[in-house]
């Protein structure tokens, strides 16, 4: 996998995430999903509208992470957590608080970060 | 229910031998189970071998004739792969091809090659069984993911590390007189308190660890065993995979583990039987917080009881329901494509009476394997019989 090519689908939330403008998938059933996703595994449905992404969330649980595989280990320590967004649920980078003070039930927003080695990813901050 | 003898078991030590291949480490496993059922090479006639990582570990794919070549087998050959459970899968298409009367001896097993990694390859390895677009690009660990059900637990249960790092000293106390586990030595809560932390609440104790092995069963049907004289003390009778979402994410509950719930409820029903009458088991603690999902997944706790069972000695050697009498994957060790077979060459010990722990289940005739990949995204769950 070069580092030219996209993921998609992925990478399309991304760019919609770096546009503040970050979707999910919902099928006729509700189900909210992310990209890609042709079928809802819960319903077997097939079809998809895209919708907005409530603009902030709540972390359901977190990780302060030590030990990092290759492509994150100059970024250790830091917080890995997932974050309930209604429709959805996401995993992140928590930035802007320290570590020790990243709790469940804290209220978060989306948005769009960089790994030190230069590769983008969600990231969540403290409203 | 038909019962699938198992005519004989083969597992390497498991530990820190990262200049053997996986192949040799499987040659090894076979060779033993061939001494241990009176089997040879030209009688086996299908192949499952359970690998995860080769292609990183070793620049090998393609594995399933490479195992059966090791082990001298000339015959359909398959690699099985579903991470930390490949060849608790593997064991399972073995089991399915004798009941469907395909074939009348089947070898199954795996082996893994892990130590000859650096550390941070190796974790990035073992991540690889997480999603890779949703949680490996935002930074989780295998460890780390753990950690987030592990924290999850303690938000919608309770419970302490402190509960959690009693899982850990138990699993080091019963892998201390077995010759073929990794870690031979006791250690205290303190000990896995005061560890390097991995990931909150995780430090390096609440951790499996890296490990270099193989394993093998040799699978046999039941007229096999009696036109050949075979005389197998333990069975298996039920077997039960269940699957889940791979990211945590899409999950409706981090705090639990309902693939492990769906493979246990196939697996007693195959069996004939419920979580009662389980005498032990092997449970997958890859971490700490693993075995706490497991015994409450196979029903042998209420989901948010698990937590105090080892704090109170229940799971214990002398305990109630001893599990990981072989030390766990914790103790024992954790090449994770060996894992699954080397829990049931571990039971299988037990049950027949040649296990060094086997005094502390001399009347037990019911034992149950449970291995689980990824983060439970799959898992299968083994159901072992004495047979007399």
């Amino acid at each position: 996998m070069s580092e030219e090519t996209r993921d998609a689908g992925y990478d399309d939330f991304l760019d919609a995430l770096a546009e503040s403008e970050p979707y999910y998938l919902e099928s006729p059933s509700g189900n909210g999903w992310l990209p890609p996703r042709r079928i809802d595994p819960e319903t077997g449905e097939r079809e998809f509208t895209e919708e907005p992404l409530p603009e902030t969330g709540e972390i359901l649980t977190s990780t302060v992470t030590h030990v990092a595989g290759p492509s994150f280990a100059a970024d250790a320590p830091f917080v890995v957590a997932v974050a309930d967004f209604g429709p959805v649920r996401i995993t992140g980078q928590v930035r802007g608080v320290d570590n020790e003070d990243v709790e469940i039930g804290q209220t978060i927003e989306i948005g769009i970060g960089e790994s030190e080695s230069g590769d983008r990813l969600v990231v969540f901050e403290p409203v | 229910m038909t019962r699938v003898p198992i005519a004989g078991v083969g597992m390497t030590a498991f530990g820190a031998q990262g200049e053997r291949t996986s192949r040799d480490l499987f040659a090894e496993a076979a060779s033993k189970a061939y001494d241990d059922s009176g089997l040879a090479p030209e009688d086996v006639e299908e192949v499952f071998y359970g690998n995860y990582m080769g292609e990183l570990a070793e620049g090998q794919g393609h594995s399933g004739p490479l195992a059966a070549e090791a082990a001298g087998v000339t015959a359909p050959a398959t690699r099985i792969e579903s991470a930390c459970a490949s060849s608790g899968a593997a064991v399972r298409h073995g089991v399915n091809r004798i009941r469907n009367g395909d074939v009348d001896v089947v070898l199954v097993g795996g082996a893994e090659r892990m130590t000859n990694l650096s550390t941070a390859d190796g974790t990035a390895g073992l991540a690889a069984a997480a999603d890779a677009l949703w949680e490996i690009n935002a930074g989780m660990t295998f460890p780390g993911a753990y950690s987030l059900m592990a924290n999850r637990y303690f938000e919608e249960y309770g419970g302490t590390r402190e509960d959690l790092a009693h899982i850990a000293v138990k699993n080091h106390d019963h892998a201390v007189e077995n010759e073929l586990a990794q870690f031979r030595r006791s250690i205290d809560v303190k000990d896995v308190l005061t560890a390097p932390d991995v990931c909150s609440p995780f430090g390096l104790y609440d951790c499996s660890p890296m490990s270099d092995g193989g394993s093998a069963a040799l699978l046999v049907s039941e007229s096999f065993a009696e036109e050949r004289g075979l005389d197998p003390e333990v069975a298996i009778v039920g077997t039960g995979q269940g699957g889940d979402r791979m990211a945590l994410q899409d999950r409706a509950s981090m705090a639990r583990a309902p693939a492990a719930e769906r493979a246990a409820s196939a697996a007693y029903a195959d069996a004939g039987i419920g979580p009662d009458d389980v005498d032990f088991a092997e449970v997958h603690d890859c971490f700490t917080i693993a075995e706490v999902l497991a015994i409450e997944a196979l029903g042998f706790y209420e989901v948010g009881e698990g937590i105090d069972a080892a704090t109170e000695g229940e799971t214990a050697i002398d305990g109630e329901l001893p599990i990981n009498l072989s030390g766990g994957l914790k103790a024992k060790g954790h090449p994770v494509g060996a894992t699954g077979c080397g829990q049931i060459s571990e039971l299988t010990k037990l049950l027949r009476g040649d296990h060094v722990n086997s005094d502390a289940v001399e009347d037990a005739e019911t034992a149950l394997a449970h291995n689980a990949g990824g983060t439970v995204a799959s898992c299968v769950v083994t159901v072992l019989e004495v047979t007399q």
